[in-house]
């Protein structure tokens, strides 16, 4: 499969997603300046963390106009899988490709630190390889985490089961203390309604391998390689399938 | 002509910097001070033939970029 990431002024874990598709996945992985306008023909776009126009008016609020993004939106309403990792999540928010916003931690702390996140639906590009339920170990490092959208919008989310990734403890329990910045339920991550869409604030990029003390952020990129071959298959079914018709209707 | 966007966070959702403000302020002696919503403010030069043209396209400016209407408001003032 082929990777794009796309790479903003001020994105710093371009090179860490791009190291971990090309090196870790043997993938093929390409990074993309903010500025071009084709995604070169990618599987999956990641929008990686970083601060992103330094977080300037707000995270993600200047990045939303790049030149790409026009491009990420396109691959997104097809049906591509996309996925926003801490900066990149507050991008598609911004971008209105995730609902909802970003507030400042409630503590007002910038967090910088290892800590569960629980699997909660396995349904998306991103989470196919998950067991349901699976405790995450990850690093989180960001100030403006504190996901908020309307009551009735996380009413919705929740009803929809668009809620992805929830903070929990490491017995997996979704804890006040297990919420590192004031999430609405504990939300870390969501999905779009049709769930090609991921964003989470969570850096799985950087837990992919034991060396730098987690390697659970490998089942989200497992994930999207299990996608790519079940998808592969099923168009190759539906084209094998629609053949005979095709050519008999010629 | 000169717009200027006063944004702030709705009164639904809670401002944790203002609430630190106000504590820090409480911590001055500063007991009156009952409540603190912090904001942004931006003055925006603006070409314009009337203030109605100003005002418009300042509005303009703060639904797409300046403000997010999940979590913000604004309120524009022009002079000239």
């Amino acid at each position: 499969m082929k990777f794009a990431i796309v790479v903003f002024p001020g994105s710093n874990c371009d090179h860490d997603t791009y190291h971990v598709a090309k090196d870790v996945l043997g993938q093929e992985a390409e990074l993309i300046w903010h500025k071009d306008r084709s995604l070169n023909r990618a599987d999956v776009v990641i929008l990686p963390g970083g601060f992103a126009h330094g977080d300037y008016l707000r995270t993600g609020a200047i990045a939303r106009f790049s030149p790409i993004m026009h491009e990420v939106s396109k691959f997104a309403a097809a049906g591509g899988p996309v996925l926003g990792i801490c900066n990149g999540f507050q991008v598609l928010l911004e971008a209105g490709l995730l609902p909802g916003a970003m507030l400042r931690n409630r503590s007002l702390k910038f967090r910088c630190e290892f800590l569960h996140v629980k699997v909660e639906q396995t349904d998306t590009p991103f989470t196919l390889a998950c067991r349901p339920g699976q405790n995450l170990r990850m690093p989180i490092a960001h100030g403006d985490g504190n996901y908020y959208a309307e009551p009735d919008v996380v009413a919705r989310l929740e009803r929809n089961r668009q809620v992805i990734f929830r903070y929990v403890s490491a017995a997996g329990e979704v804890t006040d203390e297990s919420n590192p910045n004031g999430s609405a339920n504990n939300i870390a991550g969501i999905c779009n309604e049709t769930r090609n869409v991921v964003g989470l604030m969570p850096h799985p990029e950087r837990a992919c391998e034991l060396a730098v003390g987690s390697a659970d952020g490998l089942s989200v990129f497992k994930s999207i390689l299990k996608w790519g071959r079940e998808s592969f298959v099923e168009d190759t079914l539906t084209t094998m399938t629609a053949e005979p018709s095709t050519v008999l209707n010629k | 002509m000169q717009a200027r966007v006063f944004v702030t966070l709705k009164p639904s959702v809670f401002d944790p910097q203002g609430t630190t403000v106000a504590e820090a302020l409480h911590t001055l002696g500063y007991e009156t001070v009952r409540d603190v919503r912090q904001g942004k403010y931006f003055e925006l030069e603006i070409d314009a033939a009337n203030a109605d043209e100003a005002r418009r396209l300042a509005s303009e400016a703060a639904d797409r970029l300046l403000s997010n209407p999940v979590i913000e408001s604004y309120r524009i003032e022009v002079t000239s």
